[in-house]
């Protein structure tokens, strides 16, 4: 028999353990299961030794362009994460443990937990958060059957300033539903449209999903509009740009409800996609309402401080087809990273690394609208991010840049009508002032070409 | 200890940030601005380090202790697998890429482990396609429900209306069916640990869309009828899904495609060793059988006639978007990486040693549990702990004994329909003296129970915390710090 990677039990130990079960072999192990159920030969590769591995993977990996300056954001941005983070992260004793069961002997991951809650809280104005739920698209989707959950109504409407990502995902979700799904346009200046949610919004309505700064990049205080949804006694749910929260009014103090996001940029890489980290805040009445895993403090036996997973009636576990959600696992080790990376950082650095990414926006955004024939998109302020309309269209001006070096941005016309002509470009602390005048400048020349 | 913000102080510097400023060309208006910043804390880099070294202490893990956790599959992660994973030229690469005009010539090493990783995982399942998009298993599940539900919505059958369960299931079978918009009927499993046949026949009818249920279910036991249920859902024109949870007990030796399954997914943290990092990410892929390829989320990889590989977005039966890009990537490298190790060879060497494992544990347990549990298992088992109830000790109260023996428990709130329930899986990753040594401090503990049960009762005492009370924590909900 040959050596079988990653099994512990030698030749000897077998023998002596089919022994103790009084069988002769492997099949007799299995003997419950039919023959006529055997496969062949698998079609999969003979194992590799470690050094081949990575050696095929290192190969594979290669065929990736990494060196690339990127501008393309659209909510998955590309921020500086400090050593630290993967340092702490890569633990084993984080990275190989499971959920905490056993609360006494997950202390460590409970306690973070804890503590990335409250970083949630504190980011977002909010008074209670979950420990995290896969990215910011289901967290989204979460927050809404959530919100339908509480109002007992089936109507939702989602802004089109939503990353329209996470509109396709939504309208997947629902499809099977009785959930009436709607979207409300944009207004001409690319904010939440007041006029047409006053027309819109009646007592049918559970939840009105905004989103700040928007997808365009944005920035809106939507104190107004969450007043005219609660009027309706619908909720207001918020999905966010945790970054922004470094400098942008919170969606506590705007009077949403429920805030959900995509916590990717607090120390996480882009990945290609995951994993990411979806966070979840809301009220404290709504707590009971809300899915996923929530850590809570407590006391032993002995009065000594402790921390647990709470509120589970709300699961799957016990509550089967009538629970709160479907998920039963989070991303503890995003949330681990992402609390990591605030802690290192600190109240100070987080205002720091916005302010920068917010500089270094606003300095692009001038010179690329000295260019001739490139235009704001929209005429509202932004953070870290905002659309161009160009003279002409914007996928094949990214794609000339791509081939100079430079992922100019994200071309939005294939989520917007009528804007193939507009690109979204992002700033993040790693792009220097250089880089930003070739790109301005390569764009420039591209224009004219 | 401390939390975080209890050893902040005003003005600690944290790490250094970049120092190439831009000055401002304008203000934003306060009106779209916080008043005052978010009280993260101040704390410097050595004092963070030490903070969340000093936590990860506090944690059993699978590179600290044996984990023999039933059903949730705590096998050991190779290392090389995370190295594989955290090659830079994969972290770094942006999911919008592939978007751009020409884009996906960016990214063809990311590609090309998607495609080659749903290559792999359809030949180890038999099943005929896979998408990797599914964030977890429950993602999975729910993946696969609403895959059922437009097959059949295309093929015109309006009236299935429910999904049928058997109460052996996880409890994210029925949550996942209800979320896609099914009712749950629930049948009872017979004394043999399995579904009740006679009871599933009786409740299996046109207006089924399917049945969710594994083999190895979660009391380990395989179901010999598995062929006669899969072929009589099939005669309703329902679809069979196999919630693959449980596949690293069959890895290699039998295919969920083989016995007639339609819809299956895998958790990539249980039978691909991908760790699970106190609770996620994890990963649940879900394959499928031909006839149900086009309901398959998008955007589908895909390997074109010159060897590149590009993203279809193009399919106008699929469900459409489950997930923002393709899934966890980095999990499924890890994973990728792990599947090369193994090989057919390897595959199947792990599940032949997942079983005779727990087998092995099974047997030398016995004497304790009592006769009346007969029989092999697969890689898991179950035995009741009220054979302990006549000294007062419950099963959590053995669980909590073993923490200060230096094992994590077996898991003991599942499955619902075993009283004391203790489910024991010891993965293939353990040799026997660790396995011999978990029977001896069984032994132990059950000697305990019978002469000094308060013993039991005060356990853990070795913990950084001893018991927990998880009432106060739900009456006084302190969720954060104040």
């Amino acid at each position: 028999m040959k050596k079988t990677p990653f099994c512990a039990t030698s030749e000897l130990d077998q023998q002596a353990m089919f022994e103790t079960l009084g069988i002769q072999d492997y099949d007799d192990l299995f003997e419950a299961i039919p023959d006529e159920l055997k496969p062949g030969e698998l079609d999969i590769p003979e194992g590799l030794s470690e050094m081949e591995m990575m050696q095929h993977i290192r190969r594979i990996a290669s065929k990736n362009s990494t060196d690339l300056v990127n501008f393309c954001g659209a909510g998955f941005y590309d921020h500086y994460i400090p050593a630290a983070v993967n340092a702490l992260a890569s633990r084993g004793e984080f990275y190989t443990a499971y959920t905490p069961y056993q609360p006494e002997a997950s202390q460590g991951t409970l306690q973070a937990a804890f503590e990335y809650q409250t970083a949630i809280c504190r980011l977002t104005g909010m008074e209670v958060a979950n420990a995290s739920l896969f990215d910011g698209g289901t967290a989204l989707i979460e927050g809404i059957m959530m919100a339908l959950r509480q109002t007992r109504r089936n109507k939702v409407l989602v802004d089109e300033g939503v990353n329209p990502i996470y509109r396709e995902m939504l309208r997947c979700y629902t499809q099977n539903l009785s959930v009436d799904y709607e979207e409300v346009n944009l207004s001409p200046t690319g904010i939440a449209h007041r006029k047409v949610y006053r027309e819109v919004l009646d007592d049918s309505i559970g939840a009105v999903v905004l989103q700040n700064p928007n997808f365009f990049g944005c920035l809106d205080n939507l104190s107004d509009l969450i007043d005219e949804v609660h009027a309706v006694k619908a909720l207001a749910i918020m999905s966010v740009y945790p970054m922004a929260l470094s400098h942008v009014e919170t969606p506590g103090a705007m009077g949403a409800d429920i805030v959900t996001g995509e916590g990717q940029s607090l120390g996480l890489p882009l990945n290609f996609g995951g994993p990411y980290l979806g966070f979840m805040a809301t009220r404290k009445k709504l707590v009971r309402k809300m899915p996923g895993r929530i850590v809570g403090e407590t006391v032993d036996n002995q009065g000594r401080r402790g921390y647990v997973l709470t509120l589970q009636a709300r699961e799957q576990h016990i509550r089967r087809e009538k629970a709160t959600s479907n998920i039963c696992s989070n991303v503890q080790l995003c949330a681990l990273r992402a609390i990591i990376y605030l802690s290192l950082i600190g109240r100070e650095g987080f205002r720091e690394v916005g302010r920068d990414c917010m500089d270094r926006a606003s300095y692009a955004w001038h010179k690329l609208t000295q260019i001739n024939g490139v235009e704001p998109a929209f005429n509202r302020r932004f953070f870290n991010e905002f659309a161009v309309r160009l003279p002409k269209d914007a996928s094949s001006v990214v794609s000339a840049l791509v081939d100079q070096g430079i992922a100019a941005g994200f071309p939005v016309g294939r989520y917007y009508e009528g804007m193939d002509n507009v690109l979204l470009l992002s700033f993040t602390e790693k792009r220097t002032k250089e880089e930003i005048d070739i790109m301005v400048a390569k764009l420039e020349s591209a224009l004219k070409a | 200890m401390k939390t975080i913000y209890e050893k902040s102080s005003p003005g600690r510097p944290g790490i250094r940030m970049s120092s190439l400023k831009i000055s401002a060309t304008e203000e934003i208006p306060t009106k779209y601005l916080r008043s005052e910043p978010a009280e993260l804390p101040e704390v410097s880099e050595a004092e963070v380090v030490r903070h969340f070294t000093a936590l990860s202490r506090l944690n059993f893990s699978v590179d600290t202790h044996f984990y023999p956790l039933g059903s949730c599959t705590m096998k050991y992660n190779p290392k090389a697998c995370e190295a594989a994973a955290n090659l830079p030229e994969l972290t770094e690469v942006h999911p919008l890429w592939p978007q751009l005009r020409g884009g996906g010539m960016l990214t063809q090493g990311s590609l090309a482990v998607l495609y080659n990783t749903e290559r792999l995982l359809s030949e180890a399942t038999g099943l005929d396609e896979f998408t990797l998009q599914p964030m977890a298993g429950a993602h999975g599940e729910l993946t696969g429900v609403m895959i059922m539900a437009a097959y059949h919505k295309d093929k015109g059958n309006a009236d299935k209306d429910h999904i049928i369960i058997p109460d052996s299931a996880h409890g994210t079978n029925p949550a996942s069916a209800q979320v896609a918009g099914y009712n749950v009927v629930t049948i009872p499993s017979d004394a043999n640990g399995v579904m009740d046949f006679d009871l599933f026949m009786e409740a299996l009818n046109e207006k089924t869309a399917g049945v969710m249920l594994t083999s190895p279910n979660t009391l380990g036991v395989f179901n010999p009828r598995i062929k006669e249920i899969c072929s009589a859902v099939h005669d309703v024109d329902g679809l069979m899904y196999y919630d693959g949870a449980n596949f690293n007990a069959i890895m290699g030796r039998y295919r969920p495609g083989d016995m007639g399954f339609d819809i299956c997914h895998l958790n990539l943290h249980k039978s691909f060793a991908t760790p699970h990092g106190g609770g996620g990410p994890g990963a649940g892929p879900v394959g499928v059988v031909e006839k149900l390829r086009p309901y398959l989320p998008i955007s589908r990889v895909e390997k074109t006639k010159d060897g590149t590989f590009t993203l279809n977005y193009d399919e106008p039966k699929s469900i459409g978007y489950i997930a923002p890009f393709y899934g966890n990537f980095g999990i499924i490298a890890r994973a990728y990486a792990y599947i090369l190790s193994l090989g057919r060879d390897g595959m199947l060497g792990t599940s032949n040693r997942a079983v005779l494992n727990a087998n092995y544990l099974q047997e030398k347990l016995r004497p304790l549990f009592g006769e009346k549990y007969k029989g092999r298992c697969m890689h898991e088992f179950v035995y009741s702990g009220d054979v302990l109830k006549p000294y007062g000790v419950h099963t959590l109260d053995l669980a909590k004994g073993m923490i200060d023996r230096g094992i994590h428990p077996p898991t003991v709130y599942f499955p619902l329909n075993v009283s004391e329930a203790l489910m024991v899986e010891p993965t293939e990753s353990e040799d026997r003296d660790t396995l011999d040594r978990f029977v001896e401090v069984m032994e132990e503990l059950f000697e305990l129970a019978k002469t000094e049960p308060e013993q039991l009762h005060k356990a853990p005492v070795s913990t950084p915390v001893g018991r927990l009370d998880e009432v106060k924590a739900a009456r006084d909900m302190r969720l954060s710090q104040e």
